[in-house]
């Protein structure tokens, strides 16, 4: 654990990633292996389930420092981070054995069916003999989010230079579901066994937004332009007569969606698309809403089934005939596909092939982009014809076109302060709009603010408190700021009535007052 | 009647019409330290301990000051001052305050552990006591400061042997010349930024300090590499700095305490280093002082009276204009 903390504290304290590549490397290099893979696990977002709830921790934590249970919760709503906030209110008490990364990890799935006084005990044992950081990277470990700004792609990056195994092929190793508890590094990241490989996902080629100057240097025949569908992004695998189907989150939700499963029998084993699954009734794409009261779904009845049916839009030939294809230019994977597509589409065959457009000008894709919002997509893709299909997010080949959000001007009614780089800062703002003469919340936003900008509306926020709930201050509705949202849905479960996807601050109106903010009737005129 | 009054301009003491540390203009300013959000210009004349006098007088002109010695009383209109030392930074000090028999405490800014360059903290009894709370949070217990020290020597050391530039941050008042003080000067050579040399070049006459080398336009990047230079925060990112290419940055704030302030700050190394009490600080100092009341000042002032009250004393906050030390003002210079 000792090492690992200071792995994690060296991360922290640089904002080079040369630093980083090279801390993660070293420690990559040295540490046995059965430490290591739970570093991988850990950095990827593959934690062990919780063991204790965080208000038991909370409890004992205001108890271990002798603390009022108020006086622990203001604490944390200014540190703003609970693992951290533990960390800074105990003090060590004597250097104890240090476990090594396995072991603590292990001990924490174990603590899982323990009694609570067991589980007590034994967290109160390791905060008090830890030195700070390392209680604090014990208390990510116990209630997960270890979200400390390593992406996947550096981590991943430093494990092939400890391990000499190219960065592509590592990172379709560590793709999809694995656990430390069943497979070794060996069998994880050196010497993987093809049979253990059969449901084994790509890693997804991710777009960047479209730059500026874009369409002055390219030549619109280079590309190759379709929509970018308004669904959920999935790939397929069909696999020795069997179909897996992986979520952008790594996630495997073949069990969610069934009526996909028949695609085995429509596709020869050792192929692997990249599509997005969309709701599709009667010949007709259906609204992205419609598709989350699938998501959301543990078991999926035939009732809600046949409510929103979904199909998969292809977009990409990813595998084919058990050879990955990645390399080969976008084109000659596009020929394949639609021959693919072209040979197995008929009717109760739940499959679309994304059509790729022609166009004359970069003007009359422009025209097309603004049509999105109706035939439910999010705007463009542009994909450069000779692209290979790529790990992570890459500039240069793929690049995304969206439709421009819609905006409203709405008025800031509560703030609470932000996690992380945002600690003390109030930051987490909610709007509200009007209905007649009362302000109605709508919609909540962190993003969008500069720096400078979230500095000021912290000053009014301190000043023009009105009321505090908890973490929560209710402020004067004074400011005005026009958010930008993508899709909007009616909703039972909020008091405005809609709900708002991706909202985020578009700007400050500083030359509006609230009187000229909008109305729950305008934004509703957003519901198709 | 209140002995002290919180007032548009400042911490008002009626029977002797003079004020404490005023964030407006008046006839009599009664200072307790150096810093810009407590010394601030504009009065008519200012009394205040006798090693901050050179100071101030640095920091605001041609003034009218007069300088007093820690404990030593003085009366104005049957009122009794005199001023203690609060070790916050060199000639700080507390406000002791007495009127027929009723005592009141101003601490100006404070901390109780030993920095080697103040004069320590000094409890005084007294009925009501007038506290900052800048850390008055229970999240911030400092580490003994000679293990920080001792990471700070490590780290340019270290920098040293691997002929890279060490740059040490803090404020020009206090934290520079505590930093200075412990430094070891004989890893290498230490240079000073303009703002920091003035400074620390007032107090030599009070401190000995090691040698320093202030940073001209003629002083080159060769000469410096591997070597300390010690600067205000203010002059990260600046082109005074990126005059000496890469650099090792290290910066000591007890606002570094908190993970999100390190990460925001983007800085190399973080210091823990404060020159205001901590929690345990503040408590310890409030109970040495036996006082009924509590007036919370600046900082984490509401939260703290509430544990005050909670245990026991009267305490209440009031509104003022020291805000130099906000952890906004830490990250943003």
């Amino acid at each position: 654990m000792r090492r690992f903390a200071r792995l994690i504290e060296q991360l922290d304290s640089t904002n080079k990633t040369n630093h980083k590549v090279e801390a993660l490397t070293n420690y990559f290099r040295e540490v046995p292996k059965k430490n290591a893979i739970w570093a991988i696990a850990l950095l990827s977002h593959r934690r062990p389930s919780r063991p204790v709830t965080t208000t038991l921790m909370r409890q004992w934590a205001a108890e271990l420092a002798e603390l009022p249970a108020w006086l622990f919760e203001e604490s944390y709503h200014i540190v703003g981070d609970l693992a951290e906030t533990i960390a800074l209110l105990v003090q060590q008490e004597a250097e104890g054995d240090n476990p090594s990364l396995s072991q603590c990890i292990e001990e924490i799935i174990e603590l899982k069916t323990k009694e609570e006084d067991e589980k007590k005990s034994y967290i109160l044992n390791r905060w008090r003999r830890f030195n700070n950081f390392e209680r604090f990277v014990f208390n990510k470990i116990l209630t997960g989010g270890f979200r400390i700004g390593i992406s996947q792609k550096l981590m991943t990056r430093a494990l092939s230079k400890a391990v000499e195994i190219d960065e592509n092929i590592l990172a379709h190793r560590l793709m999809g579901q694995w656990s430390p508890k069943t497979t070794s590094f060996e069998e994880l990241v050196l010497d993987p066994k093809p049979e253990d490989q059969i449901s084994q996902p790509y890693p997804f080629f991710l777009a960047y937004a479209l730059e500026e100057g874009f369409h002055e240097k390219e030549e619109i025949s280079d590309w190759h332009i379709e929509h970018k569908w308004d669904g959920m992004r999935a790939q397929l695998i069909v696999r020795e007569g069997k179909t897996f189907l992986w979520s952008r989150g790594e996630e495997l939700i073949t069990d969610k969606f069934p009526e996909l499963h028949c695609l085995a029998r429509y596709l020869p084993n050792g192929t692997v698309v990249d599509g997005e699954l969309l709701p599709y009734k009667d010949g007709e794409i259906g609204n992205f809403n419609a598709l989350q009261k699938r998501i959301g779904r543990k078991t999926v009845s035939q009732k809600l089934q046949n409510e929103v049916p979904i199909v998969i839009m292809l977009y990409d030939l990813l595998e084919w005939e058990g050879k990955d294809i990645r390399t080969h230019p976008l084109a000659q994977r596009q020929e394949l596909l639609a021959a693919l597509s072209k040979k197995i589409k008929g009717d109760g065959v739940p499959l679309l092939l994304s059509e790729v457009m022609e166009f004359s000008s970069w003007e009359k894709v422009a025209q097309e982009r603004e049509r999105a919002p109706e035939l439910r997509s999010e705007g463009l893709m542009l994909k450069h014809k000779d692209s290979p299909y790529a790990v992570g997010r890459k500039k240069g080949a793929w690049w995304k076109w969206k439709s421009d959000p819609k905006t409203i001007d709405a008025v800031l009614t509560y703030a609470m302060r932000g996690h992380g780089r945002r600690t003390n800062l109030f930051t987490d703002y909610t709007f509200a709009l009007w209905r007649d003469k009362e302000l109605v919340t709508f919609a909540k936003a962190y993003s969008g603010l500069t720096d400078a900008e979230i500095k000021k509306v912290d000053q009014f926020v301190k000043k023009n408190t009105t009321n505090r709930f908890g973490p929560v201050r209710q402020v004067k509705p004074e400011l005005v700021f026009e958010i930008a949202f993508e899709g909007i849905a009616p909703s039972q479960r909020h008091k405005s009535g809609v709900a708002v996807r991706f909202p985020r601050i578009f700007r400050w109106r500083h030359d509006k007052n609230i009187s000229e903010a909008n109305s729950l009737d305008d934004i509703k005129k957003f519901l198709q | 009647m209140s002995l002290l009054k919180f007032t548009s301009k400042g911490i008002y003491c009626s029977q002797a019409d003079v004020y404490l540390d005023p964030w407006k203009g008046v006839n009599k300013a009664l200072i307790t330290h150096g810093h810009s959000d407590h010394a601030r210009w504009g009065s008519k004349h200012y009394i205040t301990n006798e090693i901050n006098v050179p100071i101030i007088k640095h920091r605001l002109g041609s003034i009218s000051v007069s300088g007093k010695k820690y404990g030593e009383s003085f009366k104005v209109n049957g009122v009794k001052f005199s001023f203690h030392p609060a070790g916050h930074v060199p000639g700080s000090s507390q406000i002791r305050v007495e009127y027929r028999g009723e005592v009141w405490v101003f601490t100006g800014d404070y901390k109780t552990q030993k920095d080697g360059i103040s004069s320590p903290f000094e409890p005084i009894k007294c009925n009501t006591f007038i506290t900052e709370c800048t850390f008055g949070l229970p999240v911030f217990q400092w580490e003994e400061p000679k293990y920080i020290h001792a990471k700070i020597n490590d780290w340019w050391a270290k920098n040293q042997s691997g002929k890279i530039t060490s740059l040490l941050m803090g404020y020009s008042l206090g934290k520079i010349q505590r930093l200075l003080k412990h430094i070891d000067p004989s890893i290498g050579k230490i240079y000073t930024h303009n703002a920091t040399e003035q400074m620390t070049k007032v107090l030599r006459q009070f401190i000995d300090f090691p040698e320093t080398h202030l940073i001209t336009r003629n002083t080159t990047k060769r000469e410096v590499e591997g070597n300390l230079i010690l600067a205000p925060p203010a002059v990260m990112g600046s082109a005074w700095v990126k005059k000496f290419g890469h650099l090792s940055t290290g910066y000591a704030s007890g606002w570094m305490a908190f993970r999100g302030a390190r990460r925001r700050r983007a800085i190399d190394h973080a210091f823990v280093l404060s020159d205001h009490a901590d929690w345990k600080g503040l408590i310890s100092a409030i109970k040495y002082t036996g006082c009924e009341n509590v007036i919370t000042t600046h900082g984490y002032t509401d939260i703290f009276a509430q544990y005050l009250c909670e245990q026991g004393w009267n305490a209440r906050t009031e509104k003022t204009q020291y805000d130099t030390e906000t952890l906004e003002k830490a990250i943003a210079e």
